[in-house]
Parts: structure tokens; sequence; C-alpha cells
């Protein structure tokens, strides 16, 4: 195999499964419908990881493709949520995928103010930027009590059947298989993101502004833009938290869940959106176990998880296992 | 006829220290001219001001006949002024494929598409193709820069700067870091630059400068204290003056 300019690619098997979405996404869907028959009275916890899937993902985006750096990426997700309940609550669109599409448009408003004011710094002003953004969220929705039910949370969210068929059950097998759709169809869009010459400018930036702009291209531009996809995304993932709890509390719009997305991605590996996966994956079933098997230590437990992960692979899970093997074909090949 | 690159009795100050202190120079296409000076004269703050990254308190810079002394660097660059960096800013984990590809989406307005992949666009994989052979980087176009050397990463440097298609380009200590020995393949690569292309290399490199400019400028405590030929610097006691300081009387 050749390329346009008859130079020659490598043009093995691999190299073409590499470039193309379909290994991801059948692992999204193998892995998927493996936990529905393997854990089918975990659900609950299997959808929750997958809405926060959206959140880590999308902190990938703005943390892992462009380096910018923060710890308020919940306001995305939250805002995500409390969009599509809103809509529930008090507007009656009770429609799971037009509550979805809410939530996915409340995202990207709020990634774009978001964006908006801690793009403005660099480095730690940014980060505590981001924190304070976080924080200006959660108050809002806290005062806000008429619309958001306050401290108490949004509740008499009830979404109808998906495509009118589904029933929205006790079990949470409809909102599980809708979260592995939604999450399948959010992952293909998001690899051709990252492979698009606009993610080639985005990981130019995260590599260095400076030459980005020296190039011509408005740095500033290309990472509102990414903002309001990435917003987009953690309003999904936030839209199906609360299509499939049907309650929208304040924790989805707090500094904890901001925080925890950041070491779920970095535990999984910065930069590619199988780290984020991965990390989420594990992060949260490992704490779910751990919490389970001893409940008055498991925190001591996920945290010498964190820095072993840290001191042993610094690069993530995913990132590392990669060096690594690419390490070994060098060699192989030298 | 009007020159590419205008400048007009730029100045800037830090303080009470006049850094450029009404600096004028055109250049017009095809010019070759070295800018050079000792350290502290104020070469790192001129090119600062011309490419935008500083704005200055008087003076004007034009290109092509337009005003661009309040335009932003961006836009500096879309009108085709580009410039090189002293020190290598490259992406230490993208190969130079992916940098040229960069380059030259930009400069076809092809950066923000969403949709598709560089490599499978026809025509920016050509021009990609071109620039690397140009260079003589096709080798080493997939490979990570960080695993590449020094020299070819300043072949980068100018690879990316050409992508841009500019008209005029200043480039920054071309030879930079590199062994004297490999200082040969940046030079042939200045030697086969564009003949339309006015260039303004600054440089402490004398051989590169004898070499290659047609023209030399003198910078020293913020003015230009000579503009002429290459022959002619070595001779001029203003210019001795300012190198050698105070030891030139001392003898």
């Amino acid at each position: 195999m050749t390329d346009v300019l008859g130079r020659d690619r490598p043009a093995d098997f691999w190299s073409r499964l590499k470039e193309s979405s379909l290994p991801g996404a059948l692992a999204i869907f193998v892995v998927g419908i493996a936990g529905f028959f393997l854990l089918p009275d975990n659900l609950a916890l299997l959808t929750r990881i997958i809405a926060i899937a959206f959140l880590v993902l999308s902190l990938d985006l703005v943390t892992g493709y462009c380096g910018v750096a923060t710890l308020g990426h919940a306001a995305l997700f939250g805002a995500g949520a409390y969009g599509a309940g809103i809509a529930a609550v008090h507007f009656g669109v009770t429609d799971p995928i037009a509550m979805t599409i809410v939530g996915g448009v409340s995202g990207a408003i709020a990634g774009l103010v978001c964006g908006s004011v801690i793009l403005r710094a660099h480095g730690l002003p940014q980060l505590v930027l981001s924190i304070a953004v976080i924080h200006l969220f959660h108050e809002a929705a806290n005062k806000a009590s008429s619309w958001t039910g306050g401290s108490d949370g949004l509740s008499g969210i009830m979404p109808d059947p998906l495509l009118g068929l589904f029933e929205f059950d006790l079990w949470g097998k409809t909102a599980y298989l809708y979260g592995i759709g939604l999450l399948l169809v959010v992952f293909v869009f998001l690899r051709m993101i990252v492979h698009s010459p606009f993610g080639l400018m985005a990981r130019g930036v995260r590599e260095d502004h400076v030459r980005v702009a020296a190039m011509g291209v408005s740095v500033h531009s290309v990472l509102l833009r990414m903002y309001v996809l990435s917003g987009m995304v953690a309003g999904i993932g936030g839209a199906l938290s609360a299509v499939a709890t049907q309650v929208v509390g304040l924790d989805s719009l707090s500094f904890t869940l901001s925080a925890q997305a950041l070491v779920m991605l970095v535990v999984g590996g910065t930069g590619s959106l199988y780290g984020a996966l991965i990390g989420t994956v594990l992060f949260l079933f490992f704490e779910d176990v751990v919490s389970a098997a001893n409940p008055f230590h498991w925190l001591a437990i996920v945290g010498a998880l964190l820095i072993a992960v840290v001191l042993f692979a610094p690069r993530g899970l995913y990132g590392t296992a990669i060096s690594i093997i690419r390490e070994r074909r060098k060699k192989s090949a030298a | 006829m009007t020159p590419l690159l205008d400048i007009r009795s730029l100045r800037k100050t830090f303080g009470g220290l006049s850094v450029t202190n009404d600096v004028s120079l055109s250049l017009h296409p095809g010019d070759r001219v070295a800018l050079i000076g000792p350290n502290g004269a104020g070469k790192t703050t001129f090119v600062n001001l011309v490419t935008g990254a500083l704005k200055p308190d008087g003076g004007r810079v034009s290109l092509n006949g337009m005003d661009v002394t309040r335009s932003r660097p961006t836009e500096r660059v879309k009108r085709g002024l580009v410039r090189s960096f002293q020190v290598t800013r490259l992406f230490k984990d993208m190969t130079p494929e992916e940098h040229i590809a960069c380059a030259v989406l930009q400069r076809m307005g092809k950066a923000g598409r969403m949709l598709g992949r560089h490599g499978r666009m026809t025509d920016v994989m050509t021009e990609v193709g071109d620039i690397l052979d140009f260079l003589q980087l096709s080798g080493i176009a997939n490979v990570r820069v960080r695993e590449i050397a020094y020299g070819q990463q300043r072949l980068l440097e100018l690879a990316i700067a050409l992508a841009l298609r500019p008209r005029v380009l200043l480039l920054d200590e071309p030879a930079a870091g590199i062994p004297h020995a490999q200082t040969g393949l940046i030079e042939k690569a200045l030697e086969r630059l564009p003949a339309d292309l006015a260039v303004l290399m600054i440089d402490h490199d004398m051989d590169l400068v004898f070499r290659f400019a047609k023209r030399v400028i003198v910078l020293a405590a913020g003015s230009v204290i000579f503009d002429g030929s290459p022959q002619a610097v070595a001779q001029d006691a203003r210019v001795r003056e300012a190198y050698l300081g105070s030891y030139a009387h001392a003898r």
C-alpha cells in the first residue's frame, strides 16, 4: 500500500486497524454487552460509569489533547444534567433523546462560558480560575432552588419510554443500553475530531502554542472551539445521568467530581480516548469493589493505588502500556 | 516599486532604556539581508516588533504596502510575514510530516476542519511531500521529532516556514546549535530558497552571514550603525568600535 505521494507506508493489517475507530467501538460494544449479562444486578453502577466516562472523555479533549489545566470540568457535566433535568421537570421535555440533546446543548453553552473565563490565564492561574468557576456554578445551582431543587436535588424527572418502546425499568436495563449506544456514537464522533486537521492543530497547541501561533493559527479560537465540543460531550454524560437516575444533585456540579475526573484521566492516560475510558472504568470499578470489601479503609487503598500508578506508570495505564509496546517494537526492529 | 517589508522609524523603550531607536529598513523581493550586532544590540526586540509580539512606541511597519503596525501576529503571518525560531520550537511527540501538514492546512484555510484526515487530502499531502523532498526530510517523515537529529530539526523549522509560503522570511539564527561541520546542510537549503522571497537573517555566525547575505545591517545599542555590502562591513570603523568596544583603542 502506498500513500498519495507514492511513498511506501507500512501496509500491515495492524496499522490500518489502528487508524480506524472500529476496534475501539467493537471493544466498547463487547465490554458493554458482557457487563449487561455478567453484572445484571449492578447496572446502576455501570450506567454511572458510562456517564462519568463522558465527563472524563470531555476532560481529555481540553486537558489531554490541548494541555489546558482545569479542576472545574464537572461544571460542564452538571450543566448538562441540570439542563436535561430542568427541561423535563419544568418544560415537559421528557423524551430521553430530546433530554440528551438539551443536555448536550447546555453543556456546550457552559463550555463556551467556562472556556471564555479559564482560557484567559495559563498554568496555575488557569487552574485557580477553573476552581473559581466550578464553585460559582455550584453556588448558582444551590441558590436557584426553585429551578434546581437546591441542596435537595432536582427530582421528579420522568423520562418517556425510549423511542416510545422501551420503558426505563427499575433494574436500569434500558438506561444502561441507552448509555452504551450513546457512548458508541460519541466515541466514533470523537475519533473523527481528534484525527481531523482541527485535532492536529489542537495537539500542536498542547505541544507548543507559540509555534502554532507563529503559523498564523489563532490559539484561543482552537481552544475555545474545543471547549465547546468538550462541553457538549460532558453535557451528554450529564443528561444520561439525569435520565438514568431520574434525579440531579449538586454533587454533579462539584469540585470533588472535577478532581476525581482528572484523577481517572491520569490513571488511564491523557491524550488518548482509550486512556480516558480505561481510567474511568478501572477507577470507578475499583472504588466500588474496595469500598464493598473494606468500608473503613477503602479510601486508603484507593490512595495507594493512585500513588502506585503515578510512580510506576507515569503516563497512565494505557499510555505506559503503549510506550512499552513501542519500545519493544523498536528493539525487535533494530 | 513598493518594498515587501517597509519599516519606518521604529522605536521601543523599556522603562528608560531605548532598545529600538529609530530603526528603518526595507526589503524587496529577492533580498538576502543579514541583521547582525553585538549581544544586547536589540536584535530580538526588533524581531518581536516586526512580527507583532511587541507593540512599538512609535514608527510604522508595512507589508507589501499595507500598514500592519497594529495588526496581530497571526494576521501578519497570513499576509506573508513568517519567522523561524532561534531555539527550535517543535512538537516533540509529532512527526515532521504532521508539522508541515499543520502549516499547509493553515495556509490553505483547512486548519479548522473537523472532518476528514490530513493524510487523505491529496492536495495537502502532495505539498507536504514536496517540501519534505526539498529539504531532504522524506526519510524521517514519520519519525517523532524527539528522535531525530538536531540538524534535521533545524531543517524542519525551515520547512514549516516555507510551507506557509512567506513573502518575507525572518530567520532567527537558522544554524544555531548545530555542530559547525553540519551547517553546510542549512546553508545549502538557504541557497535554494525561492528567488522572489525576501529574507532577513539574524545571526552571529559571520561565515554564514558573509556567504549568504548580499547586504548587511549592523544594529548596536538599538540603532542601525551600518547598512551596506558584506565587503564593506569589516572595514567600517563604527562597526569595529561596536563589536570590539574599547579594545579597538587599546592597541
